[in-house]
C-alpha cells in the first residue's frame, strides 16, 4: 500500500504536467489537473493509510 | 526585463529586510523548544543552531548553483516548442556571483537565509526522538538539492514561473514570501522525517488512547511567534522586492497583511479551542499564529488588508482541525505542529492567492519583458497556476524528499534508541542537560 501510493503522487503529477502540454483551453487544461491532483490525493490518502502503527506496536 | 542592479534605495531597503530574516528563524527554533519536552531542549537549538550552519555551507557548495536567480544561466528542456527552465546553471562554490550589490548578489544573501529557515521547520516535527547528525544529513540534502530545485522552479525563472509566458496560464506560478518553496517544502519533509522516526514512545498506546504531550516552556513558544512576526515582515518584503518586482512602496501593505493575516489566525485558533475545549490553548494559538504568517506569505502583495482576515482566519481553522486529524486519526505524532502550520496553511495560502490574489502591476518573475496586468485576460487562471505548484509540490517534492530521507535512514537510522529517548536527548547526544538546576531534590520537601 505504501509503495502504491508513493508510485500515485508522482503519477498525478505527470498528468498535470501533460494537462499543461497537450491542451490549450482553459477548461480541459483545468479538468486534467484537477483530475491529476485527485489522483494525488488518493496516493497521500494511502501514504497516511500505510503509515497507521500496528496494534502490536503501540506502547 | 529585469534591472541587473536594483536603484540604490531599494537595495538598501532590500538588505535590511534581509537582515530581518533570521528573527523568524529564531523564532521558530524557541517554539521548537518550548513545544518539546525539557529534557530535549538543549538538544532542540543545537539541531537549530547546525541545521542552520549546514544548510548555509550545503547552499553554498551546490544549492545556489542549482537554485540560480531570474536571469541567470539554466538548463533548458524543450517540450513541444516552449522552453521548461528546470535547474540553475551556475557554477559551484558561488564562483561566479560578485558582491556588489547586484540583484545576484541580494538573491543568494536571501535564500542562503531562506535554506536555513526551511530546515528549521523539519525539526518540530522530529523533536525528543530525531539524532543530531542524522538531521544534519537530512539538512543537507534539504539545502543542497530539494529547497533549490524547487525554488529554481518559482524563484529562479523556472517553468512554474514561465507558465504565464509558455502557456498563458496567468501570471505563472506565484510565492511572494515562501509560502511554497520554503513553508510547505519545511512541512512536506517534517511530514517525511516523522512518518520515518514513527512517534514518541508513549505517545499511543494499545487501547487506542493518544495522550498529549504537552511542551516544557509556554513562554519560550509565545516569545518566539512575537519574533517570527518580525522575521515573516522581513521575509514577505525582500520576497515581494526580488521575485515580483515589487517596489518599496508597496511594503507597508504587505507588513500589514502580514500582521492581519496571522492576528486573524491566531484568533480564530484561540476562540475554536475556547469553543471546543473550554479554555483558549496556547500552543494551537501558536500554532495558528504561524498558520496565518505562512498562509499570508503567499499573497501579502496582492491582496487587500480585508482578504488577508479571511485568508488568515480560514488559516487558523485548517491548522487546528489539520493537527487534531493528523494526530488521532492519521497517527502522525508532529510535537511542532509543523506539519500543519507550514504544509497545510502554506497550501492553503497559495491557493489563496489564486483565489483572491489581485494582480495590478507587471510582475518580474521570469527573465524577459514581464507579462503587463490581464496580458492573458482577466480571470486567465492564477489558480490554475497556483493549482499547479500545489500539485508539484505534493506529487514531486513529496516523494523526493521522503525517498531521499528514508535512503539516509537505511544507511544511518534515524531514530534515537530506547534509552535514549527514555533519558532525553539532552544528556544522551550532548551530554547535558538544558537547565541543570531544574532538578527537584527530595530533602527539599523535608520537614526542618
Amino acid at each position: 500500500m505504501k509503495l502504491v501510493g508513493f508510485l500515485m503522487l508522482p503519477a498525478g503529477w505527470f498528468l498535470v504536467l501533460a494537462a499543461i502540454v497537450l491542451f490549450a483551453s482553459l477548461p480541459l487544461r483545468a479538468t486534467f489537473v484537477l483530475a491529476g491532483i485527485a489522483v494525488e490525493m488518493l496516493g497521500l490518502f494511502l501514504a497516511f493509510r500505510s503509515h497507521l502503527i500496528p496494534r502490536e506496536e503501540k506502547r | 526585463m529585469l534591472p541587473p542592479r536594483l536603484p540604490e534605495v531599494t537595495t538598501a531597503a532590500c538588505l535590511f529586510f534581509i537582515f530581518l530574516v533570521p528573527l523568524a528563524a529564531a523564532g521558530l527554533a524557541l517554539m521548537n523548544v518550548g513545544l518539546g519536552r525539557s529534557r530535549s531542549a538543549g538538544h532542540m537549538m543545537m539541531a537549530s543552531l547546525t541545521a542552520l550552519a549546514v544548510a548555509a555551507l550545503a547552499y553554498f557548495i551546490c544549492g545556489f548553483a542549482w537554485q540560480g536567480f531570474i536571469g541567470g544561466p539554466g538548463h533548458v528542456l524543450n517540450l513541444s516548442g516552449k522552453n521548461w527552465d528546470w535547474i540553475g546553471a551556475e557554477p559551484l562554490l558561488l564562483r561566479r556571483l560578485f558582491f556588489d550589490g547586484s540583484y545576484a548578489s541580494l538573491t543568494a544573501l536571501f535564500q542562503m537565509l531562506c535554506v536555513g529557515f526551511a530546515a528549521l521547520i523539519p525539526l518540530g516535527s522530529g523533536a525528543d526522538r530525531w539524532r543530531l547528525r542524522a538531521s544534519c544529513l537530512s539538512t543537507g540534502i534539504l539545502a543542497a538539492w530539494t529547497y533549490p530545485l524547487f525554488a529554481h522552479w518559482v524563484w529562479g525563472g523556472g517553468w512554474l514561473a514561465q507558465l504565464g509566458v509558455n502557456y498563458g496560464i496567468g501570471n505563472g506560478f506565484l510565492d511572494v514570501g515562501g509560502a511554497g518553496s520554503i513553508q510547505v517544502m519545511g512541512g512536506l519533509t517534517a511530514l517525511a522525517v516523522t512518518w520515518i522516526l514513527g512517534p514518541r514512545r508513549g505517545k499511543y498506546s494499545a487501547d487506542g488512547m493518544a495522550p498529549a504531550i504537552p511542551g516544557h516552556n509556554v513562554v519560550l513558544v509565545l516569545f518566539g511567534c512575537v519574533l517570527a512576526l518580525v522575521g515573516w515582515i522581513g521575509l514577505n518584503s525582500a520576497g515581494a522586492i526580488l521575485f515580483t518586482g515589487g517596489e518599496l512602496s508597496g511594503v507597508a501593505p504587505i507588513a500589514i497583511n502580514t500582521m492581519l493575516a496571522a492576528s486573524a489566525s491566531s484568533f480564530t485558533a484561540a476562540l475554536i479551542t475556547k469553543i471546543r475545549f473550554g479554555k483558549p490553548d496556547a500552543s494551537l494559538t501558536a500554532n495558528g499564529w504561524v498558520g496565518g504568517l505562512v498562509a499570508g506569505s503567499a499573497s501579502c502583495a496582492f491582496v487587500n488588508p480585508a482578504e488577508a482576515v479571511v485568508i488568515g482566519s480560514i488559516a487558523g481553522a485548517v491548522v487546528i482541525f489539520s493537527v487534531e486529524w493528523l494526530e488521532l486519526r492519521m497517527e502522525v505524532d508532529d510535537p511542532g505542529g509543523s506539519i500543519s502550520a507550514h504544509a497545510v496553511a502554506g497550501i492553503w495560502g497559495l491557493l489563496a492567492l489564486g483565489v483572491f490574489g489581485e494582480i495590478q502591476r507587471p510582475i518580474w518573475n521570469v527573465a524577459g519583458e514581464p507579462l503587463a496586468p490581464g496580458a492573458n485576460g482577466i480571470g486567465s487562471g492564477q489558480w490554475l497556476a497556483q493549482l499547479i505548484g500545489v500539485a508539484t509540490l505534493l506529487g514531486f517534492v513529496l516523494p523526493l524528499t521522503y525517498g531521499l530521507n528514508r535512503l539516509i535512514n537505511r544507511f544511518y537510522p534515524y531514530r534515537v534508541s530506547v534509552e535514549g529517548e527514555r533519558q532525553g536527548m539532552d544528556l544522551h547526544e550532548l551530554g547535558a542537560g538544558a537547565y541543570p538546576e531544574f532538578v527537584t531534590h527530595t530533602d527539599e520537601f523535608l520537614p526542618r
